[in-house]
């Protein structure tokens, strides 16, 4: 085992800790989970073979082991029941009008450039995705953070494609109009 | 400019389900039928054709925040 080696590996420490973060939502676990990513890497890293970048390995050894977290936290992977009440649309009706227009139409964003290069956008990007449903996030972290398939995560949680979708709407519709709010309508673009 | 028949059928898809299957796009194929519907509705609506960049900008800002 080379240092360098070991150096490539901790470089990416931080990028593991905010996806686990996300996922997790428990910031101890998460050095945990990331500190037995790091540790499996080094272990097993005759097992990276160069044809994936480094980063790409550690998202996949990351992957299982917070599948594992998630697992020994509470044994179903996550609560049917929960998941089915935030696959619950109703909340959505406020934002349409009663013949399916909208009632606050969405706003041009403009350059998007603009906004995703500056850290305060993403500071507000993470404290919208803080104020989704624990379950809600963790979909959502699922699909766009660590790109799993539809199918993989109906797999790992055990709902229809259907809830699925209903979940990912909700979670995108809650951010857009967070992001809305505390963004693009507000002071903080200029 | 979208043709008469068009926009007529555009108006027959509401905001509130092209914003669904705008959504359920990001997530695997759409049948041809819910694209059709989805692509009449945003020819004749500015309103849901902002909501479709503020998804995709949505979807950008994240894969940013993570790497």
């Amino acid at each position: 085992m080379t240092s360098d080696f070991h150096q490539a590996l901790a470089q990416h420490r931080p990028y593991l800790l905010r996806v686990a973060r996300l996922q997790l939502r428990d910031a101890a676990l998460a050095e945990d989970v990331v500190q037995d990513t790091l540790a499996a890497a080094l272990a097993g890293s005759s097992g990276f073979t160069g044809k994936s970048s480094v980063k790409t390995w550690l998202t996949g050894i990351l992957k299982h082991k917070i599948v594992d977290a998630i697992r020994r936290k509470q044994r179903e992977p996550v609560a049917a029941s929960t998941l089915d009440e935030e696959a619950d649309l109703e909340d959505f009706e406020g934002l349409f009008k009663d013949n399916g227009a909208w009632q606050a139409p969405p706003a041009d964003w403009g350059d998007p450039e603009q906004a995703l290069s500056r850290s305060q956008f993403m500071e507000i990007l993470e404290l919208c995705l803080d104020k989704l449903p624990t379950n809600t996030a963790r979909v959502f972290v699922m699909r766009e953070v660590m790109e799993l398939t539809t199918e993989e995560i109906c797999k790992e949680l055990a709902i229809t494609a259907n809830n699925l979708w209903v979940i990912l709407y909700r979670a995108r519709m809650s951010l857009r109009e967070c992001l809305e709010l505390n963004w693009f309508a507000g002071g903080a673009r200029g | 400019m979208p043709s008469l028949l068009h926009r007529a059928l555009g108006h027959l898809v509401s905001c509130k389900d092209t914003s669904r299957l705008v959504s359920r796009m990001q997530d695997g194929p759409l049948t041809g039928w819910q694209h059709a519907r989805m692509r009449w509705h945003l020819a004749v609506c500015g309103m849901c054709r902002s909501f479709e960049q503020q998804m995709r900008v949505l979807r950008e800002a994240v894969r940013r925040y993570r790497d």
